[in-house]
């Protein structure tokens, strides 16, 4: 039985030697592209400006921008076409479709925290988000402490909810809260006068205001509750094809292309209403971008 | 591929104050709360509309037809909608504003919900149980001087009840489920507790497995409750369970 080990051991170890020598040996996904000359990308259908569907359902976006560069390099290093299937995929669905190959990578946006990590990969960092709240601007709120006995609004498993907790813990303050199943119903309870707050990453609620019927009704709180990296979400041990995400991501930041795409996205008007989110970069984005990482928090 | 991790279950989430297990729980909590609160509502509110849909003509008969046919032709989960986000504004300002405002208003939009639901539908369990009486039966009851009240009370919905309860026993199985259309006004019940562990650790499928099992427990549970009732209330002669 060791014997055989043995000799299994030292045909792959010879193998994996003869496959560097030559040009390296491709492995996990980048291999299946390879052999079925198509990448499958998931993508979001409501989280502007990341990945979201336009009025005629095509999905569009910051994050699939820059998945699309990532298709390009995979590309010119596999020399050949690859085609593009896009996959749509929710909260529930990501991780079995990631698990049976149903999608490669998620171009959406996912906080890359060490208890995910258990279970898939991130990418190196290539957004940051700070998670804040967003009030009526009658309503005579200004820092978190302000929402005492108030009800605040929730996405259900965001990690706003436990960071909300221990923050009130800290404080010494309580709201009651309201878990819904998305954020566009968080945003509905809260518009619709059920909740008086709704805390989640700033980026998304300044996209809900910046979309709603009445934008100057409301405002985002400058108290941020902590600070979150966003990866794009890929299966677990499959160095390949991490290293050929991370490469375009570092491309991209060092040509500029990143800013220009970021510009965009974020500081000019985009679809469906033409809505300029005014959303410029913030430092701990830039901090993120100058040391590429892809550590993830508690 | 799959990064199977069962111990999750028992760690700790991120606040420490229960393990992801311990939130399942606390989710099955408010499964039961709505669950077996509105099956109480649905029963006998299902009872009062079944008996009206056997009248022969009438307005009564005409509105429980209304009632039966509006409640079950609707999705459960756009009757939660309109229970939860359209209802309040039906009330007069001030009183919309304070259920509005009120964090608890979508348990009891739930419940009222699948109150109503499933009532229409024990309505048609009761109208069939009733109807499904020989004839002979109302006829006797009538030659010994019954009036109408006296007739149902004592004769159609004795026997009609017990030959539904086999049926009944899927109501309640169904409407224990459909709590779990609740989530999507955030009642935090199992389904959405289920969700919220999923989306925290990406362990879909420990998470899912588990909710499962516990759905199943207490089913089966419900249904074991619901053959002791049978039993129980068993008359020779009227029971339509087969003789062993």
């Amino acid at each position: 039985m060791n014997k055989l080990r043995q000799l299994f051991l030292g045909a792959s170890v010879a193998l994996i030697a003869t496959g560097t020598a030559q040009a390296q040996a491709l492995t996990g996904t980048l291999a299946r592209i390879k052999e079925t000359g198509e990448i499958r990308v998931g993508h979001r259908d409501v989280s502007v400006p990341f990945s979201y569907l336009t009025d005629d359902g095509k999905p569009i976006g910051f994050f699939m921008d820059i998945c699309s560069r990532v298709v390009d390099t995979i590309k010119a290093d596999l020399k050949q076409d690859v085609k593009v299937a896009l996959r749509p995929v929710t909260l529930s669905t990501q991780i079995p479709l990631l698990q049976n190959q149903g999608v490669d990578i998620v171009c959406g946006p996912a906080t890359n925290t060490v208890e995910r990590q258990k279970q898939v990969a991130f990418s190196n960092t290539l957004y940051v988000s700070s998670i804040r709240a967003v009030v009526r601007r009658d309503s005579g709120i200004n820092k978190f402490a302000d929402l005492n006995d108030k009800t605040v609004s929730l996405t259900a498993a965001s990690t706003s909810i436990n960071l909300l907790t221990k923050f009130e813990q800290e404080k010494k303050f309580e709201t009651k809260k309201l878990t819904n199943p998305d954020h566009a119903q968080s945003f509905l309870m809260f518009s619709t006068g059920r909740a008086q707050a709704f805390v989640m990453d700033d980026i998304l609620l300044a996209s809900m205001v910046a979309n709603s019927a009445k934008p100057a009704d409301f405002k985002l709180l400058d108290e941020a509750l902590r600070v979150e990296p966003y990866g794009l979400v890929m299966r677990k041990d499959d160095p390949q094809f991490k290293a050929a995400v991370d490469k375009t991501l570092a491309n991209l930041v060092r040509t500029g292309e990143y800013q220009k795409l970021y510009a965009k996205w974020f500081e000019s008007a985009i679809p469906p209403k033409n809505v300029n989110l005014n959303f410029p970069m913030t430092q701990a984005l830039k901090s993120a971008l100058a040391n590429p990482n892809d550590k993830g928090i508690e | 591929m799959y990064n199977w991790n069962w111990p999750v279950l028992w760690s700790l989430t991120s606040d420490g104050a229960t393990s992801y297990l311990g939130t399942l729980f606390l989710g099955l909590k408010w499964t039961l709360v709505v669950g077996l609160t509105a099956w109480v509502f649905a029963l006998v509110l299902g009872a009062v509309v079944g008996v009206a849909r056997t009248f022969q003509g009438g307005w009564l008969a005409r509105a429980a037809d209304a009632y039966v046919e509006v409640l079950r032709s609707i999705p459960l989960i756009v009757q939660m909608f309109l229970w939860f986000y359209v209802a309040p504004d039906l009330l007069p300002g001030a009183m919309a504003a304070a259920v509005k405002a009120w964090d608890k208003y979508n348990v009891l939009a739930a419940i009222i919900c699948l109150a109503l639901f499933t009532s229409a539908r024990v309505a048609e369990q009761v109208r069939a149980g009733i109807q499904s009486i020989p004839s002979g039966q109302s006829f006797a009851a009538r030659a010994l001087g019954m009036e109408t009240a006296q007739l149902y009370r004592h004769v159609l919905l004795p026997v009609g009840l017990r030959k539904i309860l086999p049926a009944l026993t899927n109501e309640f199985l169904n409407i224990i489920k459909n709590t779990s259309v609740a989530f999507t006004i955030a009642v935090v019940e199992l389904m959405a507790a289920t969700r919220s562990m999923q989306e925290t650790t990406f362990q879909i499928f420990e998470a899912f497995t588990a909710a499962t099992l516990i759905y199943l427990a207490v089913n089966l549970l419900v249904v074991r409750l619901m053959n002791g009732i049978e039993r129980k209330l068993e008359v020779p002669g009227l029971s339509i369970r087969q003789a062993s």
